[in-house]
């Protein structure tokens, strides 16, 4: 099966991924389920975390891992289309985890790639597996998601974790508090679309208003590459920071969280405090992609 | 000599009544009829007993197919057709906005995969009052129609 899109994962199915996460998670004998299968990794996109992550996977899982972290050296530089480029790797690959700039292009993969395509991200649309993995550590941290209080902070717009995060939160009874400048905010349409689903969505501008009464606070980084400037960018990097102070003024129980890298956003002084989660969200990122890659592969 | 030009019913083709007043010429444009060889009549703003103003196009010697229709019903979802036969109407229909669109529109989200690659547009309708899409490949609600 695919996993192109945060929209269209069922409750059922994230519920199911979360279930076999937690056992690759506790235990390690779940591996060399996919002994003799290989993973195409496809990054059109630098990655650390997802890249790395999915090869630390297959690897788990007794597989091994073939492909690109940049188009440089590849015939995409020669020109050849994203499509063609799938097709190719679809022959000799059986599953293919990609990224890419452009938003769909991961949809538009899975129509015709003859193996399984899992989505790293692509542009500002959507990462599922981020999404999932988040969901995991939320799980692992909190319990049950329902009237859970989410604030997600930072570039709203931009960033490609927020907007699947929420869309996947909607399967549950969740209030969602987004914190950003207006001109980073959430853009209209997925605002309207958790509304739809009946979720609670408030929109502040200021941490400060919202962090006492946070279950988790979901700090995401301004991206520099999305801007069109540097004096664009300098304008509202740094305009969100998490200190001991800011964290003294949070619920005992708020969990931290953050898709890293962080700029400037969580000082190194939080880093030590227990209900920051950011360091073993990133870890929980491999037992959630074992759990992809096997439903890729075999469901 | 009576100089008034009267518009003479068509012998076959196809008539569009009741567009949105003032979007004839955009449904002229989306049907490629400004490059139409036979005769095209175009009426607008005239009156309509339920609408108001309304425009009215016939076409000599044509008959819409489905992705004529689909143009059509997105930028005026109550017109309807008359197919003309032997200058009577041979079929009365009203246009209907489908479900999905493919391959009539471009996304309007300019980080769309399909600004790029070799793939027709696809939009899938969430609401035909007021108008709706969104494009399943980026999944973004589109702001406006933008035909191909």
């Amino acid at each position: 099966m695919d996993f192109v899109s945060t929209r269209e994962e069922s409750k059922e199915l994230i519920e199911s991924v979360l279930a076999d996460a937690a056992k690759y998670d506790s235990d390690k004998d779940f591996t060399k389920q996919a002994t003799g299968k290989i993973l195409g990794t496809l990054f059109f996109e630098p990655s650390t975390r997802t890249q790395f992550s999915f090869q630390c996977a297959m690897e788990r899982l007794g597989g091994s891992v073939v492909g690109f972290s940049s188009i440089a050296g590849t015939s995409v530089k020669k020109g050849e289309s994203l499509l063609d480029t799938v097709r190719m790797f679809g022959g000799y690959v059986d599953a293919i985890a990609m990224r890419h700039s452009l938003e769909g292009s991961s949809k538009l993969a899975s129509e015709v790639s003859p193996v399984p395509i899992i989505n790293a991200g692509d542009g500002s649309h959507d990462h599922p597996t981020q999404s999932l993995l988040d969901l995991y550590t939320i799980r692992k941290s909190l319990g049950d998601f329902n009237n859970l209080r989410i604030g997600i902070c930072g570039d709203l717009r931009y960033g490609r974790t927020g907007r699947p995060l929420s869309i996947a939160l909607s399967n549950w009874d969740v209030n969602i508090t987004y914190i950003s400048p207006p001109a980073l905010s959430m853009d209209r349409g997925t605002v309207r679309y958790l509304k739809g689903k009946g979720m609670d969505v408030r929109e502040v501008v200021k941490l400060d208003d919202a962090i006492e009464e946070l279950d988790v606070l979901y700090m995401t980084r301004i991206q520099r590459e999305r801007f069109p400037s540097e004096e664009d960018y300098k304008k509202y990097a740094g305009a969100y920071v998490v200190d001991g102070g800011l964290m003294d003024k949070a619920n005992e129980n708020m969990i931290l969280m953050h898709p890293l890298p962080r700029i400037d956003e969580i000082r190194p002084e939080v880093d030590n405090d227990p209900r920051a989660k950011y360091f073993e969200q990133a870890k929980n990122g491999i037992p959630t992609r074992m759990a992809v890659i096997m439903k890729a592969l075999f469901e | 000599m009576d100089k008034t030009l009267k518009v003479q019913k068509i012998e076959e083709g196809t008539v569009i009544d009741h567009i949105e007043g003032g979007k004839a010429w955009e449904v002229i444009k989306l049907l490629g009829l400004d490059d139409y060889p036979a005769t095209v009549t175009v009426l607008s703003r005239v009156n309509s007993k339920s609408k108001g103003k309304k425009d009215i196009i016939k076409i000599e010697g044509s008959e819409l197919d489905k992705d004529d229709l689909d143009r059509v019903a997105l930028v005026s979802p109550h017109a309807s057709v008359n197919v003309i036969a032997g200058c009577g109407i041979k079929k009365k229909y009203n246009v209907e906005i489908p479900d999905s669109v493919k391959g009539i529109l471009k996304c309007t989200n300019p980080n769309c995969v399909t600004h790029s690659e070799a793939v027709l547009g696809q939009f899938k309708v969430e609401s035909k009052d007021p108008l709706r899409l969104r494009c399943i490949y980026c999944e973004r609600a589109q702001n406006g129609l933008e035909f191909k």
